[in-house]
C-alpha cells in the first residue's frame, strides 16, 4: 500500500484539538507524524486545497438489512453508501432476519463485512428474538464480536428485564442501546401526537411515551452504574431529562438524528411516507431542544438511523408504510446546513459530534487523526452545492426525504485504513 | 365562477366559495329528487366505480343512487382493506380500475390520506367517501346543506358536535365546513375523545354538556363505537350514556327551534334516546335524502360539469 500525503487542506481533528491548514500523512494504514524521504517520494498526493480534512465519520446507528432483507440493502451496498457519505465506521443494528441473538449470525455478518469498504461493527440483541421476554446470550455475543446490545426498532418493555439486562451486559463491558418507546402508549401510532395528527386523523405517538422510558433508563443506570445509550432522541422533555442526568453524573449518553434536527411534524401534511419514522418527527420546540442538546453536550453524537426500505414498501397508504429513511449519504450536508449554517455551531463541533464523540460512546477505535490511529479520513468541500438523487446513489433503497434536493457540502474522498475507497463520486473498491 | 377541481378530497382544501358552489348545485339536484322521474342525463356514458375498501352500506348506496340519478353507470364493491393489503396494493387495484376505463373513483378507505395518495397515482377524478379518522367531505356538505335548509345562513349559529370527535372523520369535515361558513362550533364529549388539540382547528372544546348545549342551534351527534377504541378511551357505553347521552332532559337545554342531527347509523339508547331521534326536531332522515343531492353535485362537478348548467330532466 503506498503512503499518502493529504496536502493543503483545512485539517480538523477535534480529538487532538487541531483546526488549521496543514498536511496529513499516512503510512501502512495508519496516521504518522511525517513520512521518511523515501516514503515521500513514492507517496500518493491528494491535494485538499479548499477542502476540509477530518477523521472518517462514525455512525453508531445504521440498519443494513443483511441477513434476510437484502432487497432493501446489503452490508456491501450500505457500506458503499456510508463511504460515499464520508463514514468510515458504522455500527449496524441487530433487527435483521434472523435477528442477531446468537453467535452464528454475528459470525455471518462479520464474514460479509470483511469485504466491505468501511469498518462495520455488529451489535447483538438484548433479548432472545427481540421479543422482550428473555435475555439473549450477551457473553457469547460479545465473544463473537458485537460492540453493544440493542433491541432497536423495539424497546424492552419490562422494567425488570431491562434492569437485569443492563446489569448482566455490564459484566462483559457491553453498553445497552435503547430505542425509548413505551409501546402500550403507541399502539398503531404513526406520527407525533398533537395538532397535526389531530388534523390529519392519524394515530398519535405522544412524546411522553419516549420520556417515560428515558426516565426509566436513567433510573436503571443510576441504580446499576451500567451505561445506557438512548437512541434517536426526539422530544424536548427527553433532552431535559438527559441534561439533568448528566448533571447528576449518571452514566448515560444519547444521540440525535439528522432528520429530527431538520424536520418537524409539519412535513407530514401531505401524508408523504418519506417523513414517516420512529420515533416520529415532532414539533419545532422539540427540534430546537434537540439542537440545544447537541450544542451543550447533553446529546453526545449524531446517528443517522439509516433505515432502507424498498420503494414499493413506502409507496402506500401512510398507515401501512414502514418507518424509516436512509441517511448515510446526506447526513454531513444536512448537519452542515442545520447546525453550522442555521444554528451557528463551529464546524469542528459538528465534526466532533460525527467522529470522536460517536466513537467514544462505544469505545470504538475511530474518530481521530492522531498518529498511530487507523487512517480513516473524510475529505469534503463544505461549500459545494450538489443535487442529491437517490437513483444513482449507493444505497440500494431510495427512501430519502432529501431526494432531488440541492445540498451543500460534499464528500470528495473517503479513506479507510489508508486506502482510498471513494473519490469524486466513484467507489474505488 | 367556474368549477376547477377534479377531485374532492377534503373540506379543508375548499374555499368558502367552492362550498357555496357545491351547495347551490346540490339545491338544483335536490329539486330533481322531488320530480316523478328522478334522473338527469348529466353523466350519461360515464362509469363510476365505488371502491369501498372499508365497508359502508349506507354511504355506498347513497353514492350509487347519486350516480344513477345522473345516468352514469356505476360499479360498486365492498371489500375490507385487509383483503387488498394481503396481496395487491391500493395503487395496483386502482390502476386496474382506471385501465378498465372507469371515469371516476369514489374511495372509502380505513387509512387517513389514502384519497390524496390515489389522486396522485391516477389520472381520473377521486372522490373521498371517508378516509380513516381524517375527512368525510360529502357527509359534511350534506350536513351543512340540511342546516341551511332549516336555519338559513349559518353565520354566528351555534353548532355543537357531541361524541367521539377524536376518531371521527365526520367531525373533522364538519369543523372545516362550519368554520368556513362562519358558524360557531363547540365540540363536546369525554376528554379522551375530545382532546384539546382540536382548538387549533378553530373550535371550542368542552366537557360540560350543560354549558355546551345552552343556546345551541344545532346538536350533531356522532356514533359511539366503543369496540373500535379499545378499552382506554372511556369506561363503558353505560357510563358514556349517563354522562353524555342525549335524552329528553338534556335536549331541553338547547334552543326551542334547534335541530338534532346524526350521520347514522344510530345507537339508540346510547348516544341518543329514541324519543329524541324520532322527534320533530330530528332531521336525521332529511340528511339521508339530502345526501343524494349533495353527492350528485359532487360527482357532477368533479366530472367536469359546471354549476350554472344544471340540467333538464330525462323524459
Ligand atoms: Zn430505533
Amino acid at each position: 500500500m503506498p503512503s499518502l500525503i493529504i496536502k493543503n487542506g483545512r485539517v480538523i481533528d477535534p480529538a487532538s484539538k487541531r483546526d488549521a491548514k496543514g498536511d496529513v500523512f499516512i503510512a501502512d494504514g495508519k496516521f504518522v507524524k511525517t513520512l521518511t524521504p523515501a516514503q515521500k517520494k513514492q507517496a500518493k498526493v491528494i491535494d485538499a486545497k479548499g477542502l476540509v480534512v477530518c477523521p472518517g465519520l462514525v455512525d453508531i446507528h445504521v440498519h443494513f438489512r443483511e441477513p434476510g432483507q437484502t432487497h432493501k440493502e446489503t452490508i456491501l451496498t450500505g457500506s458503499q453508501a456510508a463511504a460515499a457519505g464520508g463514514f468510515t465506521t458504522v455500527v449496524c443494528m441487530p433487527n435483521t432476519s434472523p435477528v442477531v441473538d446468537n453467535a452464528g449470525t454475528v459470525a455471518l455478518i462479520k464474514s460479509v463485512a470483511a469485504a466491505a469498504p468501511v469498518h462495520v461493527y455488529p451489535t447483538g440483541c438484548i433479548t432472545v428474538g427481540m421479543k422482550g421476554q428473555a435475555l439473549a446470550p450477551h457473553g457469547s455475543l460479545q465473544k463473537a464480536g458485537v460492540v453493544a446490545l440493542t433491541d432497536d426498532g423495539l424497546c424492552v418493555q419490562s422494567n425488570e428485564l431491562m434492569h437485569r439486562a443492563v446489569e448482566y451486559a455490564k459484566m462483559f463491558g457491553l453498553s445497552i442501546l435503547d430505542h425509548c418507546q413505551d409501546e402500550s402508549m403507541t399502539e398503531k401510532a404513526v406520527m407525533n401526537e398533537g395538532v397535526v395528527s389531530t388534523r390529519l386523523g392519524l394515530k398519535g405517538w405522544p412524546h411522553a411515551a419516549e420520556d417515560i422510558i428515558v426516565a426509566r433508563n436513567i433510573i436503571l443506570s443510576r441504580y446499576t452504574g451500567a451505561h445506557i445509550h438512548m437512541q434517536h432522541i426526539s422530544s424536548a422533555h427527553s433532552v431535559e431529562l438527559m441534561r439533568q442526568a448528566k448533571k447528576d453524573g449518571i452514566n448515560v449518553t444519547a444521540e440525535a438524528t439528522p432528520h429530527h434536527i431538520a424536520f418537524t411534524e409539519d412535513a407530514l401534511a401531505t401524508y408523504d411516507t418519506h417523513f414517516k419514522m420512529n420515533p416520529p418527527l415532532r414539533t419545532e420546540t422539540d427540534r430546537l431542544a434537540i439542537i440545544g442538546g447537541l450544542r451543550d453536550g447533553t446529546l453526545d453524537c449524531i446517528g443517522t438511523d439509516h433505515a432502507p426500505h424498498a420503494p414499493e414498501e413506502k409507496d402506500k397508504e401512510f398507515d401501512y408504510a414502514p418507518n424509516g429513511i436512509i441517511g448515510l449519504e446526506t447526513a454531513l450536508p444536512v448537519c452542515l446546513d442545520i447546525l453550522v449554517k442555521k444554528s451557528k455551531f463551529q464546524l469542528s463541533h459538528v465534526i466532533d459530534l460525527m467522529t470522536r464523540k460517536a466513537a467514544d460512546i462505544l469505545k470504538l477505535p475511530a474518530g481521530t487523526l492522531t498518529p498511530g490511529a487507523c487512517a480513516d479520513v473524510c475529505i469534503f468541500d463544505p461549500g459545494e452545492a450538489w443535487l442529491y438523487n437517490t437513483y444513482g446513489a449507493f444505497s440500494k433503497s431510495i427512501n430519502s426525504p432529501w431526494d432531488k434536493q440541492t445540498l451543500t457540502g460534499r464528500v470528495k474522498t473517503t479513506i479507510v485504513s489508508g486506502q482510498v475507497v471513494y473519490q469524486n463520486g466513484k467507489m474505488l473498491v | 365562477m367556474p368549477w376547477h377541481r377534479k377531485h374532492l378530497l377534503t373540506i379543508e382544501e375548499l374555499k368558502r366559495a367552492e362550498i357555496e358552489q357545491i351547495l347551490a348545485t346540490a339545491a338544483a339536484f335536490r329539486r330533481v329528487l322531488d320530480r316523478k322521474v328522478k334522473k338527469v342525463p348529466a353523466l350519461r356514458g360515464k362509469t363510476i366505480v365505488n371502491l369501498f375498501l372499508e365497508p359502508s352500506t349506507r354511504t355506498r348506496i347513497s353514492f350509487e343512487m347519486a350516480a344513477k340519478f345522473l345516468s352514469a353507470d356505476v360499479i360498486s364493491f365492498d371489500a375490507s382493506a385487509s383483503s387488498t393489503t394481503k396481496g395487491e396494493t391500493l395503487r395496483d387495484t386502482a390502476q386496474n380500475i382506471q385501465a378498465l376505463n372507469a371515469d371516476m373513483i369514489v374511495l372509502r378507505h380505513a387509512a387517513s390520506g389514502s384519497p390524496l395518495y390515489l389522486s396522485k397515482v391516477l389520472g381520473i377524478p377521486v372522490v373521498n367517501a371517508g378516509d380513516g379518522a381524517h375527512e368525510h367531505p360529502t357527509q359534511a356538505l350534506l350536513d351543512v346543506f340540511t342546516m341551511r335548509e332549516k336555519l338559513g345562513d349559518l353565520k354566528g349559529r351555534k353548532v355543537v358536535i357531541l361524541g367521539d370527535i377524536l376518531f371521527s372523520r365526520v367531525a373533522r369535515s364538519n369543523i372545516h365546513a362550519l368554520t368556513k361558513l362562519g358558524a360557531d362550533v363547540t365540540i363536546v364529549g369525554p376528554s379522551t375523545l375530545v382532546p384539546h388539540w382540536f382548538e387549533s382547528m378553530g373550535v371550542r372544546v368542552s366537557h360540560n354538556l350543560r354549558t355546551a348545549l345552552a343556546d345551541a342551534d344545532v346538536v350533531m351527534l356522532l356514533r359511539i363505537q366503543h369496540e373500535r377504541q379499545g378499552v382506554s378511551h372511556f369506561p363503558s357505553l353505560g357510563e358514556y350514556t349517563s354522562m353524555f347521552g342525549l335524552n329528553y332532559t338534556r335536549a331541553s337545554w338547547v334552543k326551542p327551534d334547534a335541530i338534532i342531527m346524526h350521520p347514522g347509523p344510530i345507537n339508540r339508547g346510547v348516544e341518543i334516546d329514541s324519543d329524541i331521534a324520532d322527534s320533530p326536531r330530528s332531521v336525521i332522515l332529511q340528511q339521508v335524502t339530502n345526501g343524494i343531492a349533495v353527492r350528485m353535485a359532487v360527482l357532477y362537478l368533479c366530472a367536469g360539469g359546471q354549476p350554472e348548467q344544471v340540467l333538464t330532466p330525462v323524459e
